[in-house]
């Protein structure tokens, strides 16, 4: 069989029920968020003294740059370790990467008290390297310029020798042209180079994030106060990469009524169970390391967090993908998948959250409403654009020989997309 | 007297020509701060009488309050524990003490000034610093206001202007930097009627206090809390009562940011973990993409 699949713009309806149900939401989240910046934190979240971080933090931030993860994982897999047969998951990948980053310095935003300072990390005279949260911004801030260099190449495929910019704006095309030639020429050189920089880069603020709440002994719950966080946090993050390439891809697919790459994401999920196993070794090591099981064992509401935590991230995926049959079906990858992804943002919350006691405080913390709708509006916002892009972009590969739906669409735009 | 440096900063050009992240190495190279001469206070919580007034003090030193004095003889306050906020940089709180006057004793609450501060370590752009005189100082003006300070203090100080939404600061006492720079003494202990507020330097106010255990064994409890928790802080504790459950929370003697700079400096080592790992999927790539090739043409 000699399908050759190759990234195409998507032709499809822009507007699906779903569609108007996301941009519903994006508007509401919108109007949370606006209000965020003019309306000040305390008007807004139920974040105070004692709980200083909410789910902007543990979500927006912390689970966003984890479920980003694919990204680099996807590229070492590919380009680095030259599994080529996985080639046609790389785009999406580094799309959702691109994306997910993205949204991550907005929310991050929101959570700023003076975000209008958020360049500060970048002047060397404010350098504070004994931070981790220094490391972690700058790391993120120079992975996200990577991953929009990493995209340029795709923008060039897009529109070199195709520019037609709409009225008096035409006076640039063969500015806009030169420009898409000159960048066709370099990047072709030095691509790899970003891609390893871009896997060193996820490595060190992966695990860095890792760190942070280690610097606060006192009020960390013992179940998640442990000096290998960093090691945790990497190799969860490394785990949740290809579920979260698989779910994407399953959702993009049912979404624009293509057929789901089921051999080629099948295949690449067979990685997932022995890495979701290291993992949960070290965990186990961990606790029993630092004799921690007594407080797993206690049923407190950490300790049953905890037990949700590693059976529905971590065990159950593993029991599901390790079976062929079930990780040959597009529901058993779906929902494994779909468990592992709400498993590291459960252990996110975890981390920063459940295990965070301040030694004095009145209840706990819970996000306010609005706190609520502006993460749902970023993530609504994410999925919108990442739609707009891949009917823009080629980034979605489709096989030519492919029966179902929309596949006829997008065949017959071959021929006018590729003159 | 040069500020307490343990880092220094250097730019890795290797690094920057593959354009690996352009870190700052942090290294260990410390040369110990001179914490015996640096200024601190011993809150002697046996004689303390509850009045009140170092609020006062405080309220008006930082323009937080211009409630009249009368204001501060309400001891209907005592009936909730307090906690420093972003409206009031220290409070007083009242505990069922036999051993105290009617019963009662009293303990101020601030900014510990540690050693080696939590806050410190953790803040991003170096807002917060510790000054050589001893204060640990904040500079709204780089603050980006990430919070993470707070989450690091072990004594839960730092307070935030949550309802200021356009120049929201980090609030906390000041240790008064600047009129110790004048070589005045902390508004609050100017104030304190009781001698319940004692300035002097770190290494003076250890020997003192220990001294007054020694002359009145009775009343004091031997223990100076503040001598070790957390590496030591400026600010120290006598009591006749052991405040562990209410007040001063039992901490390790180990300098809490030590870890994360230890994981830090370690990942960051002369940049060479970064660098080996970026030449090592170099080489990965290189020889892998070798093999498919010799594949190709056999």
């Amino acid at each position: 069989m000699t399908v050759h699949e190759i990234p195409l713009p998507v032709k499809a309806r822009f507007f699906t029920s779903g569609v108007k149900i996301l941009v519903g939401i994006m508007v509401v989240g919108m109007g949370a968020y606006l209000y965020r910046l003019i309306a000040g934190l305390g008007a807004v979240t139920n974040l105070n003294d004692q709980y200083p971080w909410g789910i902007w933090i543990a979500v927006d931030v912390a689970s966003g740059v984890a479920l980003a993860a694919g990204g680099f994982t996807t590229a070492a897999l590919v380009d680095i370790f030259h599994r080529e047969k996985y080639h046609a998951i790389t785009r999406p990948a580094l799309l959702t990467a691109l994306l997910g980053y993205t949204f991550v310095v907005i929310g991050l935003l929101a959570d700023l008290g003076r975000y209008y300072n958020v360049w500060h990390p970048m002047l060397p005279s404010m350098w504070q390297g004994n931070s981790v949260l220094f490391e972690v911004g700058l790391c993120v801030m120079i992975y996200l310029t990577v991953l929009y260099i990493e995209f340029l190449p795709i923008v060039v495929e897009r529109f070199k020798g195709k520019v037609r910019l709409p009225g008096p704006a035409s006076a640039f095309n063969r500015l806009a042209e030169s420009l898409l030639t000159l960048a066709d020429h370099t990047l072709g050189r030095v691509t790899s180079l970003f891609i390893i920089a871009g896997v060193v880069l996820s490595c060190l603020h992966q695990s860095s994030l890792g760190t942070l709440m280690v610097i606060a002994p006192t009020k960390m719950h013992p179940i998640w106060y442990t000096p290998i966080s960093p090691l945790l946090f990497l190799l969860s993050a490394i785990a949740v990469g290809f579920p979260m390439v698989i779910f994407e891809s399953i959702l993009a697919a049912r979404s624009f009524g293509l057929k789901p790459e089921t051999r080629v994401l099948s295949s690449i999920a067979r990685y997932t169970p022995i890495l979701l196993g290291i993992y949960l070794a070290i965990r186990i090591g961990d606790l029993t390391i630092r004799e921690a099981w007594p407080y797993v064992t206690a049923l407190s509401s950490q300790s049953i967090m905890f037990l949700i935590e590693i059976t529905v991230g971590v065990i159950l995926p593993i029991i599901i993908l390790s079976n062929g049959r079930w990780r040959r079906s597009v529901a058993g990858l779906f929902t494994a998948a779909s468990m592992v992804i709400a498993g590291v943002v459960l252990n996110r919350i975890n981390v920063f959250l459940v295990a965070y006691q301040p030694l004095y405080s009145q209840g706990r913390y819970f996000p306010s409403i609005l706190e609520i709708l502006v993460t749902v509006g970023l993530i609504a916002t994410l999925v919108l654009v990442y739609r707009v892009l891949v009917m823009i972009f080629p980034v979605i590969s489709v096989p030519i020989t492919g029966a179902a739906r929309g596949v006829e669409n997008v065949v017959a735009s071959r021929a006018d997309y590729q003159r | 007297m040069g500020i307490r440096r343990r880092e220094f900063f250097k730019l890795a050009g290797a690094a920057a020509a593959t354009l690996a992240p352009v870190m700052a190495v942090a290294d260990e190279e410390s040369h110990e701060a001179d914490y015996d001469n640096m200024r601190g206070v011993l809150v002697d919580a046996a004689v303390c009488i509850g009045c009140r007034k170092c609020e006062l003090a405080c309220n008006r030193q930082n323009g937080l309050s211009d409630k009249p004095s009368a204001a501060y003889e309400d001891k209907t306050v005592f009936s909730v524990h307090r906690r420093p906020s972003s409206d009031a940089y220290t409070v007083i709180n009242s505990f069922a003490n036999p051993k105290g006057i009617e019963n009662k004793s009293y303990l101020k609450v601030q900014c510990m000034h540690c050693n080696d501060p939590a806050c410190v370590s953790a803040c991003i752009v170096g807002a917060l610093r510790k000054t050589p005189e001893g204060p640990v100082t904040y500079d709204a003006w780089r603050c980006i206001g990430c919070r993470y300070c707070m989450v690091a203090c072990p004594f839960q100080i730092p307070a935030y202007e949550y309802n200021n939404p356009l120049n929201p600061r980090v609030k906390k006492c000041t240790f008064c930097a600047e009129r110790i720079q004048e070589g005045k003494r902390p508004a609050c202990v100017e104030i304190c009627p009781a001698e319940a507020l004692i300035y002097g330097t770190r290494r003076e106010l250890l020997e003192l206090a220990h001294l007054k255990i020694m002359q009145n064994p009775g009343l004091y409890r031997d223990y100076v809390y503040g001598e070790s928790e957390v590496g030591g802080t400026g600010w120290l504790y006598l009591a006749s009562t052991d405040f562990s459950h209410t007040e001063l929370p039992p901490l390790p003697g180990d300098v809490i940011p030590h870890r994360t700079e230890t994981i830090q400096h370690g990942i960051f080592k002369l940049f060479i973990p970064p660098l080996a790992l970026y030449g090592l999927l170099g080489l990965v790539m290189h020889s892998l993409r070798r093999d498919d090739q010799q594949e190709a043409e056999p």
